[in-house]
């Protein structure tokens, strides 16, 4: 097993969508894996509000009943001065049990042939003549030390392994939401409807959320721009504030907590041994902060590289490159084009939201979708029209 | 220097994210600071989503003294 096998051809750090991803294919694809996840527990703790819409999920699984908590089908957003606007959303949507799905995707990769370990820690990785050639850590009190031709970051928002191998992974205060979320049951919320709360009041450069899970539970949570959290008021104070206000009588299941990294992709994704997938390298969607499919995404691209490489010329910089490009012809793009639109929405004043509102208030119901929000959301900037055309089209 | 409430921590790694000399490290449910290394920045205080890091030289905080 691992603890005898000192040589992989892939080590994934971080056993979250994007390393199970990665490492599900690459097994599938003949390669030795070690994946080492830092907690005792797949999928524990959820760091996540867990929204996936049915077509991102479909590019890697039938959506198993399992994992779904609800379907979503509409969208409500709740402008400064309470303002409601709905509209049905043209693809439907999921609020998934991440502990459930998070289990599987890694029990597919073990069925695939990778091998899995939890409560394995990495504290560092192994350079060599300016490669990355292996990572070191403590399993339950024991030091490792594993070589790999290639060495996976997809250890999440921290993305120590990417910065310990020289390359730019910290993320800029200004990029970094602070979330916050609270799993409550007792309330009575409309099971298929996303609801987002958009203001400085609540959450300022960021939205608080409402996303239910059956009838009376949901997750209520808020992310914050970390350029506003420079002022003082914590995520955790905007949410119970939140929550004092609008369900007070709220019983609270779970709480959780994290960073969600909203910045544009890492320039560069892979060095000589590395590869960086998911949170890790920045693959979030810097509009709407999800994460999941991105990451999974970004998993998938990476591992086929992986698997063309060791069969064919080895880790070197060179041969990983292909996954870098295949992510900017993919997603990187639109990668780039949401981050502008955030550029410009983040900076968006409680007077702004309130004209948006009205603005999609006064198109009727039918015609009413993301594309036509976020058109006259940028009316004041046209420039970026034709980024919103190019993202919302067909959402 | 930056002061950690343990305690309150849910070991998100929020903070390691943001930390541009890297001298913070969560484990599954521990945190530490290098403070030999770390430069008083501050800026794993402000996105800490529940306040668990703070500065405890009020000089060089806005947000110790609030």
């Amino acid at each position: 097993m691992w603890k005898e096998q000192k040589e992989f051809d892939c080590i994934v750090v971080g056993g979250g969508p994007a390393g199970s991803t990665f490492a599900r294919v690459a097994a599938e694809g003949g390669l030795s894996v070690l994946l080492l996840e830092k907690d005792r527990d797949i999928g524990v703790p959820v760091r996540c509000g867990e929204a996936v819409s049915d077509a991102g999920l479909r590019i890697f699984h039938e959506p198993d009943p399992r994992w779904i908590a609800s379907t979503i089908n509409r969208i409500r957003l709740i402008a400064p001065n309470e303002t409601v606007v709905e509209f049905d959303l043209q693809q439907k949507g999921y609020i998934l049990d991440r502990r459930i799905f998070d289990y599987d995707l890694a029990e597919y990769a073990s069925s695939a042939g990778a091998q899995i370990v939890t409560k394995a820690y990495v504290d560092d990785i192994i350079i060599e003549n300016d490669r990355v050639v292996g990572v070191k850590g403590t399993h339950v009190g024991e030091r490792f030390e594993k070589r790999a031709k290639i060495v996976v970051g997809a250890d999440g928002v921290e993305s120590r392994v990417g910065r310990w191998a020289g390359l730019k992974t910290t993320v800029k205060l200004k990029n970094m939401e602070c979330g916050f979320q609270k799993t409550v049951t007792g309330i009575d919320v409309d099971e298929h409807m996303f609801e987002f709360y958009l203001s400085k009041k609540w959450a300022p450069g960021g939205y608080l959320w409402v996303f239910p899970k059956g009838k009376n539970k949901a997750n209520i949570g808020v992310a914050i721009s970390g350029y506003y959290a420079k002022d003082g008021k914590s995520a955790q104070k905007f949410l119970d504030e939140f929550l004092a206000w609008k369900y007070p009588k709220a019983s609270v299941l779970t709480t959780v907590v994290g960073g969600i990294p909203i910045d544009k992709t890492v320039k560069q994704m892979v060095m000589d041994g590395l590869m960086l997938v998911g949170d890790a390298a920045h693959t979030v969607n810097p509009v709407t902060g999800g994460g999941i499919v991105p990451g999974m995404r970004s998993g998938l691209l990476a591992a086929e590289t992986a698997v063309k490489a060791l069969h064919n010329g080895g880790p070197a910089r060179k041969n990983l490159a292909a996954y870098e490009k295949e992510w900017h012809k993919i997603g990187g793009k639109n990668h780039e084009r949401f981050y502008r639109i955030k550029e410009t929405i983040f900076r968006f004043t409680d007077d702004d939201l309130n004209r948006i509102a009205d603005g999609i208030s006064a198109v009727p119901t039918d015609d009413r979708s993301l594309l036509k929000l976020f058109s006259i959301a940028v009316r004041k900037k046209p420039s970026l029209l034709f980024d919103v055309i190019r993202v919302f089209a067909g959402l | 220097m930056i002061e950690i409430a343990e305690n309150k921590c849910d070991f998100c790694g929020c903070c390691v994210g943001v930390c541009p000399v890297n001298c913070i490290e969560v484990k599954e449910a521990e945190i530490s600071v290098d403070h030999d290394i770390c430069i008083d920045c501050d800026i794993c205080v402000y996105v800490c989503p529940i306040e668990v890091l703070s500065q405890t030289d009020p000089r060089k905080s806005s947000k110790a003294a609030a």
